[in-house]
């Protein structure tokens, strides 16, 4: 049997993010399920990412496996200089896969090149993270009940924020309407407009928050991060310009929910989190469902 | 009477001509060939020829030499109007032009100082994108470098 990795959020094809869904819905119904018994998965976080060890860690567990690894790489023989290839093709012959965050960008597609066991890519530098793209696809399908034909605003940093390339790369298959709301140094990539574009796919473009939000079914809220300003003094004339407030959302859609790959910082205020549009802790919860989905199609166990 | 037209390259009986390289290009080529590692072939280059159409250019003359398709290709990042003459017995015998390959392994260096292979003894990997402008896309960290730019692996 051919295990198929999962790297970068196009390895996936449309079927394979329906069934991906399916899957999910299904750990959700019957979170525990001894599928993983008697396997043993490895976590390497070659850079500390708590939510989403935890995350996937939950998940082997509720499945029945054993999880070994690492939070940090300081404590490992990475520290004394021991290659990627060589970490990778070690911790091979003790688990049945490896979910892996890395700092440098292309590191799990390497790892998947050279590996023998099935690689989940838990994070690579800015470049991919797809099992959290995944999970944004499950929260907008639960919420909407599908995933086609969906108007999507996205907001914050469009410039760097990973997740939201990966959304628009995976969503692209469903029809759907995208409005971006970001300050011009953080506006959307030109070849991401341009995949659009050539996809026939309607966007439109804002930089303020609170007119432009009526009419959207998703509201996809990001970080601003300073480190992405080159000029401090930029940073600090934007970074009170997204703030989604609770009186922003009188008249948006009923059905209108909020989506953000957590943490937040202030982007979004407390006093939103009461509001039944707010959905972000959930989304987090439906990480772990949507997790136990990736590790048994990686596995190819369901 | 001194000659001035006559070019100081001598002809070759049997091998390869390479023309129309750009001239900035031209060792860019050698090393891509790996013509600085033959040690058979005598090797001649013409380098900061007139062209009209590159307005410097080079030529390299390898006697006794013959290239796979897929090898010329490799060059055609750094000379895409490269034409290759195949000599035999003094004659040319056939002329190629080079193509864009698809992809190219172990030659350009990713521009990202992020991308894995710049960190790891990594043989690098490029998908060649012509969307107008040739770019390569990095296999690893899906990172672009414009040919302006690139760098070669130093081997």
């Amino acid at each position: 049997m051919k295990y198929k990795s999962l790297v970068a959020i196009d390895d996936y094809s449309k079927d394979d993010y329906l069934e991906i869904m399916d899957l999910a819905a299904y750990f959700e119904k019957n979170p525990v399920q001894k599928l993983l018994d008697g396997k043993v998965a490895a976590t390497l976080f070659f850079e500390p990412s708590t939510r989403t060890r935890l995350s996937f860690e939950s998940a082997v567990n509720r499945l029945g496996g054993k999880v070994l690894g690492f939070s940090d790489s300081s404590q490992t023989s990475v520290s004394k200089g021991e290659t990627l290839k060589d970490t990778i093709l070690m911790v091979g012959c003790y688990v049945d896969l490896i979910i892996m965050r890395h700092p440098l960008e292309g590191a799990a597609r390497y790892a998947s090149e050279i590996s023998k066991v099935p690689i989940i890519n838990a994070g690579d530098g800015a470049n991919q993270h797809p099992s959290q793209c995944l999970l944004d696809l499950y929260s907008i399908t639960k919420t909407q009940g599908t995933l086609e034909n969906l108007k999507i605003t996205m907001v914050g940093d469009l410039k760097y924020g990973r997740t939201v390339h990966s959304l628009i790369m995976a969503l692209s298959h469903f029809n759907p309407t995208f409005s971006f709301i970001a300050p011009e140094e953080l506006r959307l990539p030109e070849e991401y407009r341009t995949f659009l574009q050539q996809r026939n796919i309607p966007f439109e473009e804002h930089t303020e928050l609170a007119p432009n939000i009526n009419d959207c079914d998703i509201l996809y809220m990001t970080r601003v991060q300073r480190e992405r300003f080159a000029d401090p003094l930029e940073y600090e004339k934007v970074k009170n310009v997204y703030i989604l407030k609770n009186s922003m959302l009188d008249h948006t859609k009923p059905n209108m929910k909020i989506l953000h790959p957590l943490p937040r910082v202030n982007e979004i205020s407390t006093d939103v989190d009461d509001n039944p549009k707010a959905y972000y802790f959930e989304q987090a919860q439906n990480g772990v469902y949507t997790r136990q989905a990736i590790i048994c199609k990686v596995l190819q166990l369901k | 009477m001194k000659n001035t037209k006559t070019l100081s390259v001598s002809a070759i009986e049997n091998g390869t001509v390479i023309d129309h390289i750009p001239a900035q290009n031209l060792f860019n080529v050698i090393s891509i060939l790996g013509l600085d590692q033959l040690t058979e072939s005598q090797i001649t280059f013409g380098y900061n020829l007139p062209s009209e159409k590159l307005g410097r250019k080079a030529i390299i003359k390898i006697a006794d030499k013959f290239f796979e398709d897929i090898e010329v290709d490799k060059i055609a990042l750094v000379a895409p109007h490269a034409k290759l003459n195949i000599i035999r017995n003094y004659e040319v015998v056939e002329k190629r032009q080079v193509n864009v390959p698809e992809q190219i392994f172990n030659i350009a260096r990713c521009m990202n100082p992020k991308c894995i292979t710049n960190h790891e003894n990594i043989p690098t990997k490029f998908r060649v994108i012509n969307d107008g402008k040739v770019k390569l896309k990095c296999c690893y960290c899906e990172k672009d470098t414009d040919i302006e730019h690139m760098k070669l692996v130093n081997k």
